[in-house]
């Protein structure tokens, strides 16, 4: 409860100072406004009129609260301008990308800690996968896989599994490799086969690193999939939402689907912690 | 079985690294009976660890030969010989303790009701009864060294080879720790291979001490004690008992004068 108190102050003054951005931002169109229509225009009339611009260059965080709710609330959940259909439009594809993308990461960390080529072999290419920019390499995706006739979730998916891949790679050779040598010693004297070492020492122990890099992950796929909307002109989702609103400069449009992505993602994080949470009691790894 | 449990025979370990071979052991010659307590003292980097590592098989002898029950090390190892109890306990954070003990059991592949059977028997067997379903943070270090204790008795194994295994704790609680490793000794009749740093300690615990000096890793003394099997923490008190605490403060003193 005391964390409350400090949140709120910061919230606070985030709030006031956009408002500020807002009438500082919004300013200069009504004094043209005023300008051409010959009239002077006083500062305590320009004011209010700041803050409900039909396109505000930045829109006031009512409007953004205002757009947010109808767009979440306001509509039928199937409506194309429901927020929450969009925003499950997203969702799908970031969750089916984040489950290729961890897949495939704990895979490939597996096969580094177990074999020597592919320790040498895998780590720079992934290290190099993500240095090409997500936004150069994703229409590329979208075009080929079209071209083969995939279409719809699974080019967006695997544009979510490219980026949420990388962080469980590098977290899960790191968890793997966490125990020491006379951890690893120990199971020697047993006997023990790799098998064992595997599934009694290297897995468990990397359990703490997996859930950090599942965070970073699936903030990652969710950038993704939304990345994944933006180049096709796509109808739906949030990706599509955030450009039709920058066609139209429709910035109240733009925030609030920028708003809900970004709960989305908390609440995404947040669900991963509560499972860490209680996975780790459970193991005895929490205390 | 018959003959020496472990034998050396002109025995030497060199470590190849960065800057030239480390002589870690040379010309070492030993051999332990069954039943016997041997423990190995002498300065930092005289070898101890290597020595009880090549026993184990967790180290490559270069020089002579080394027989565990007249097996290799190797073979030993697969025919389940000896418990290994490191310096540090290392217990697994997220298994129980009777989960830690269990580890071995469930490696080598026991039935369910035998790990159950074995697991109760050693924790007993180290006054640890009823903190089986506790994690290892739930208790103190010298319990969980006793609970290491207890993981590397469980699959029965006739030697036990222990690495400092009391090093890292406090002077009264490895008095009791000692003082029931030897009861433990007494009861299941082991062979055991005891590295300390500890002249009391050696003296105490052992039937025989051997003395080792560094560079090369070497034997320079092995003393057969006089001391009574039973023996009670006063013991050290005793005009014999100092008189072999003597003979090994001698004997790490020579050892020592060898380089300068
Ligand atoms: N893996 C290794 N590679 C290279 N040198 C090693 C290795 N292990 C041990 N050594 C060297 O071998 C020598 C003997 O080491 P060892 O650990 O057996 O000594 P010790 O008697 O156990 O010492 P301490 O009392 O400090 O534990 C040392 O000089 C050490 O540096
Ligand atoms: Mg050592």
């Amino acid at each position: 409860m005391k964390a409350v108190v400090p949140i709120l102050t910061v919230l606070a003054v985030i709030v006031a100072l956009w408002y500020a951005a807002a009438v500082w931002m919004n300013a200069p169109w009504e004094r043209d406004q005023a300008a051409r229509a010959g009239t002077a225009i006083t500062f305590a009339q320009l004011l209010p009129l700041t803050m409900v611009q039909e396109r505000p260059v930045l829109p006031a965080p009512h409007q953004v609260a205002v757009g947010l709710w109808e767009g979440l609330a306001g509509q039928a959940i199937t409506s194309k301008r429901s927020l929450v259909y969009h925003g499950w439009v997203t969702l799908s594809a970031t969750l089916l990308g984040f489950a290729i993308g961890t897949t495939a990461g704990v895979l490939l960390a597996v096969g580094i800690v177990h074999n020597r080529a592919m320790d040498l072999s895998v780590m720079p290419w992934a290290i190099a996968s993500q240095t090409i920019p997500i936004l150069a390499i994703a229409p590329m995706i979208i075009v080929v896989l079209n071209s083969v006739g995939v279409s719809g979730l699974l080019p967006k998916a695997i544009i979510s599994a490219y980026l949420s891949f990388f962080p469980v790679v590098v977290g899960m050779v790191k968890g793997l490799r966490s125990p020491d040598a006379m951890q690893l010693d120990l199971l020697r004297t047993y006997n023990a086969s790799r098998a064992a070492t595997f599934w009694k020492l290297r897995l468990p122990a990397s359990m703490p690193y997996l859930f950090t890099s599942l965070k970073v992950g699936i903030a990652a796929a969710l950038v993704g999939a939304i990345v994944g909307e933006l180049p096709t002109g796509a109808v739906a989702g949030l990706g599509a939402r955030l450009l039709q609103g920058s066609y139209y400069g429709q910035t109240v449009q733009i925030w609030a689907a920028l708003f809900t992505a970004a709960f989305a993602a908390a609440a995404l994080v947040a669900l991963i912690g509560a499972v860490q949470r209680v996975t780790l009691r459970r193991m005895g790894m929490a205390r | 079985m018959a003959g020496p449990v472990i034998e050396a025979r002109g025995l030497g370990l060199t470590f190849q690294t960065g800057d030239g071979p480390v002589h870690a052991l040379k010309d070492v010659n030993l051999t332990i009976g069954r039943g016997d307590f041997v423990s190995f003292i002498g300065p930092s980097g005289c070898g101890k660890t290597t020595f009880l590592r090549a026993i184990a098989a967790l180290e490559q002898p270069t020089e002579g030969t080394l027989t565990v029950n007249g097996m290799t090390p190797e073979q030993a190892r697969k025919s389940r010989a000896y418990g290994y109890v490191f310096q540090a306990a290392g217990l697994y954070p997220w298994r129980t303790i009777a989960g830690n003990v269990r580890l071995p059991l469930e490696i080598m592949g026991f039935s369910k009701v035998e790990q159950e059977a074995r697991v109760n028997n050693v924790l007993q067997l180290v006054d640890l009864e009823g903190f089986g379903k506790k994690f290892p943070w739930q208790l103190s270090g010298g319990m969980q060294q006793r609970a290491s204790i207890a993981r590397a008795l469980a699959f029965d194994a006739d030697i036990l080879l222990m690495d400092e295994p009391f090093g890292a704790l406090d002077e009264i609680v490895r008095d009791r720790l000692n003082e029931e490793l030897l009861k433990l000794w007494a009861r299941t009749g082991k062979t055991i291979g005891f590295v300390t740093h500890s002249i009391p300690e050696a003296v105490y615990l052992s039937t025989r001490i051997v003395v080792m000096s560094p560079r090369p890793g070497r034997i320079t003394d092995v003393i057969d004690s006089p001391l009574p099997k039973e023996r009670p923490l006063d013991i050290r008190d005793s005009a014999e008992f100092i008189a072999i605490a003597h003979r090994v403060r001698e004997g790490l003193r020579a050892g020592h004068s060898y380089e300068v």
